[in-house]
């Protein structure tokens, strides 16, 4: 398909809609624009529009969709997988000035935010008001249109959920500049398609989230975390289906290898309260009360003793929470700052599968001679992996990175996995999901993106196109 | 090197509420923890330990619950821990606290080095360290950054913002370590579930060398708290919006309006 390609005709409308200064033209628009965290796909959006209102975001997209212009909307740009990434050139909506937190609704346990907020924002704003808003994934500065957009998983995800888990409403602009709100604060929905789900996690394919309500819980009183060494990554592992089994209630299971930590007391310039083990589990028990939280969190590390846990530190104070967790939130931040370039693989994979694919990469790690270590959301299976290039040569880089990620997609599928847990498909993982989904099931997908999207001109290119 | 290192247990929240009325902390007994900034004076006597051998003790003032701190820098690495709790010695103010410790550690027999904390959350008078010093008659050094073992004495590296001095103490002596000298480990679970034997020992006025009476609690405290209160917060917020050029037009009017800046 050809689009239109701007002309000062179409940035002079973007400014008499918004505002000139709210209007980068060519290169104005910063080096920032052309890619995403991860880097994989560079490309210039034409125009980047900063826009301010589900009214500028709805003539804007009214006006493209008649002149077939590509519209990409973006957020804080933390994305890992392109998705963000203007790769048709085009407008560019950013849409980080839309970053008001609108109505904290103690009635019905919802926040009212625009999509601009971030996510350390809406926890903080949450926490103050004795809320938990529970998707938290390690990058706290992404925005929430982001979050959402992706559907983000994160840390709780064990005992909580995802982000879709929370979207409650959503107001959003279809690509013909009509504003639609779905879903609303009701807790229940069997009222016909469920279209505000099919939004989320959606990528900026089908519609612009100008608005959304967001589900609230009350803040647990006493939340404490465990921090187990093990002797070997194995040990660690094996220890994870065990702790499942016993239906003990963590809301968070986190593993990483002693290099990971390592990497991050570097980054951080701050050392880890213990680094001397090969292989950690981290997991977090909350609930009303410490009684509650202590004999739950006592007979997961009693269990783990028996499977060659060396030790269960006990993470109860909020200065103990700060010697670890922001370290483990910066971990993909340290692992990158170990290498020249690398690139990740976000495979879920049932739950009892997670040590056998974990093992499977250190294989793989050895067999092409490459660094891929990980860590991970191993209560629900999500893991980063992470390979890095470190001196390859470009060619020799090209072909391990493809070997990989052929080998990691495929056993991922083998034991009932899917591409990606919470980064998304974007457009860098589009192949591995079109070859593991089938034609069918790609076919039913591009009808459902024509049906809100028949001039394709909403971010273009990505997730099954 | 045998260390003793004083600690106290200082409410769980850094919002330290007080009854308007009677000017009295409401303490949310419920929640308590170690005082933050004792945690890196147990790591350094902890890291000494490992390089010199010898013990650990914990020392504290409070009542029978403190206990509970004491048994935390158990599970973190302690030795064991001595408990200092008697009503007698209630309500004492920075002096009578720093005499009744100092009774105690002559109480607890031979001692190379006395770690304290900076201060505390919950008093932030940064006092009893050095009275306790004094009180003992040993050398002491504050603002403490590291400290390096010797053969009869301790190398301080102090802090006095402008230059580090590095002071040579003999033992016996009393460092306050500064905050985040250190990474403080963490308490173990498998340390407390493996404790055999009750690790703290309490202690009363009964088992001081000085059993004056008067001389500790509120009776043997000079200073009187007339009233305490939380200082008046007044907070007034201004939510500007439009254009960012707008929006700083309004800003710098906000600024000269309020004197912040002037026009030149």
């Amino acid at each position: 398909m050809t689009y239109h390609r701007l002309t000062q005709e179409d940035i002079a409308f973007f400014r008499s809609v918004t505002a000139p200064q709210r209007v980068l033209a060519g290169e104005e628009a910063g080096e920032d624009y052309f890619h995403d965290e991860l880097g994989g796909v560079r490309s210039a959006p034409e125009a980047v529009v900063k826009v301010l209102s589900t009214g500028e975001v709805s003539r804007l997209l009214a006006y493209a969709n008649e002149r077939r212009i590509p519209v990409v909307p973006r957020g804080a740009g933390t994305g890992l997988v392109g998705a963000s990434v203007a790769v048709e050139g085009g407008l560019m909506l950013d849409l980080t000035g839309m970053d008001r937190i609108l109505e904290l609704d103690g009635d019905n346990l919802t926040v009212t935010v625009q999509p601009g907020v971030l996510l350390m924002e809406l926890a903080a704003f949450a926490d103050e008001h004795g809320f938990l808003y529970p998707p938290d994934p390690g990058e706290k500065s992404a925005t929430i249109g982001g979050n959402i957009s992706t559907n983000a998983g994160g840390m709780r995800a064990v005992k909580y959920g995802v982000t879709r888990d929370y979207v409650r409403g959503l107001t959003v602009v279809l690509p013909d500049g009509q504003v639609m709100e779905l879903g609303g604060k009701v807790v229940k929905n069997s009222s016909g398609y469920a279209l505000k789900d099919l939004i989320v996690g959606s990528e900026g394919t089908l519609a612009v989230i100008t608005e959304a309500v967001l589900k609230l819980v009350p803040k647990p009183a006493v939340s404490v975390s465990l921090l187990m060494p093990f002797d070997t990554m194995d040990e660690a592992l094996d220890a994870v289906p065990e702790i499942v089994r016993s239906q003990a209630a963590p809301t968070a299971i986190e593993y990483f290898a002693r290099e990971t930590i390592l990497f991050a007391e570097d980054y951080l310039g701050k050392r880890f309260p213990e680094d001397t083990h090969a292989a950690y589990l981290l997991l977090t028990f909350d609930g009303a009360g410490p009684a509650q939280v202590e004999a739950e969190y006592s007979a997961t590390a009693d269990l783990c003793q028996v499977l060659g846990a060396r030790d269960a530190l006990i993470i109860d104070t909020d200065e103990r929470k700060d010697s670890v967790w922001p370290a483990r939130g910066a971990f993909l931040e340290a692992i990158k700052a170990s290498t020249t370039e690398m690139d990740e693989c976000d495979v879920v994979v049932p739950r009892s599968r997670i040590a056998d694919f974990i093992k499977f990469t250190h294989r793989l790690a050895e067999e092409l001679n490459v660094r891929i270590p990980s860590f991970g959301h191993a209560g629900d299976g999500n893991l980063h992996i992470y390979i890095c290039r470190d001196a390859l040569e470009q060619g020799d880089w090209e072909q391990v990175l493809e070997t990989a990620f052929d080998r990691m997609y495929a056993r991922a599928a083998e034991m009932g996995g899917l591409v990606s847990g919470e980064h998304g498909i974007g457009w860098a993982k589009k192949k591995y999901m079109a070859a593991q989904y089938g034609p069918e099931e790609m076919a039913l997908m591009g009808r459902i993106k024509a049906a809100f999207d028949p001039n394709n001109i909403l971010n273009p290119g990505k997730v099954c196109q | 090197m045998d260390i003793i290192v004083c600690v106290k247990q200082v409410p769980g929240t850094t919002q330290v509420d007080i009854d308007p009325d009677t000017g009295v902390m409401r303490r949310d007994s419920a929640s308590t923890k170690l005082n933050p900034y004792d945690l890196f004076a147990i790591e350094a006597a902890l890291a000494l330990v490992r390089e010199t051998g010898g013990s650990v003790r914990t020392l504290t003032m409070g009542p029978p619950q403190a206990r509970a701190a004491l048994l935390e820098t158990v599970w973190m690495g302690a030795d064991s821990g001595v408990l200092v709790s008697d009503r007698r010695l209630g309500g004492a103010d920075v002096l009578a606290t720093a005499r009744a410790l100092a009774q105690a550690a002559r109480a607890m027999g031979r001692y190379d080095l006395i770690l304290c904390g900076k201060q505390t959350t919950d008093g932030d008078t940064a006092q009893v360290g050095a009275e306790l010093a004094e009180l003992l008659g040993i050398p002491h050094a504050g603002n403490v950054l590291s400290v390096a073992p010797g053969e009869g004495f301790v190398d301080a590296r102090v802090s006095l913002d402008d230059r580090d001095e590095l002071q040579r103490l003999p033992l016996p002596c009393l460092v306050c370590v500064d905050k985040n000298i250190n990474t403080p480990r963490l308490p173990s679970y498998f340390r407390k579930k493996a404790l055999a034997a009750d690790p703290v020992t309490v202690l009363t006025l009964d088992d001081f060398p000085d059993r004056d009476e008067r001389r500790y609690g509120l009776s043997g405290s000079p200073t009187q708290v007339e009233r305490t209160f939380s200082p008046e917060r007044a907070e007034h917020r201004a939510m500007l919006s439009g254009d960012p050029e707008e929006a700083a037009g309004q800003l710098a009017d906000l600024l000269l309006a309020g004197k912040f800046v002037r026009e030149v």
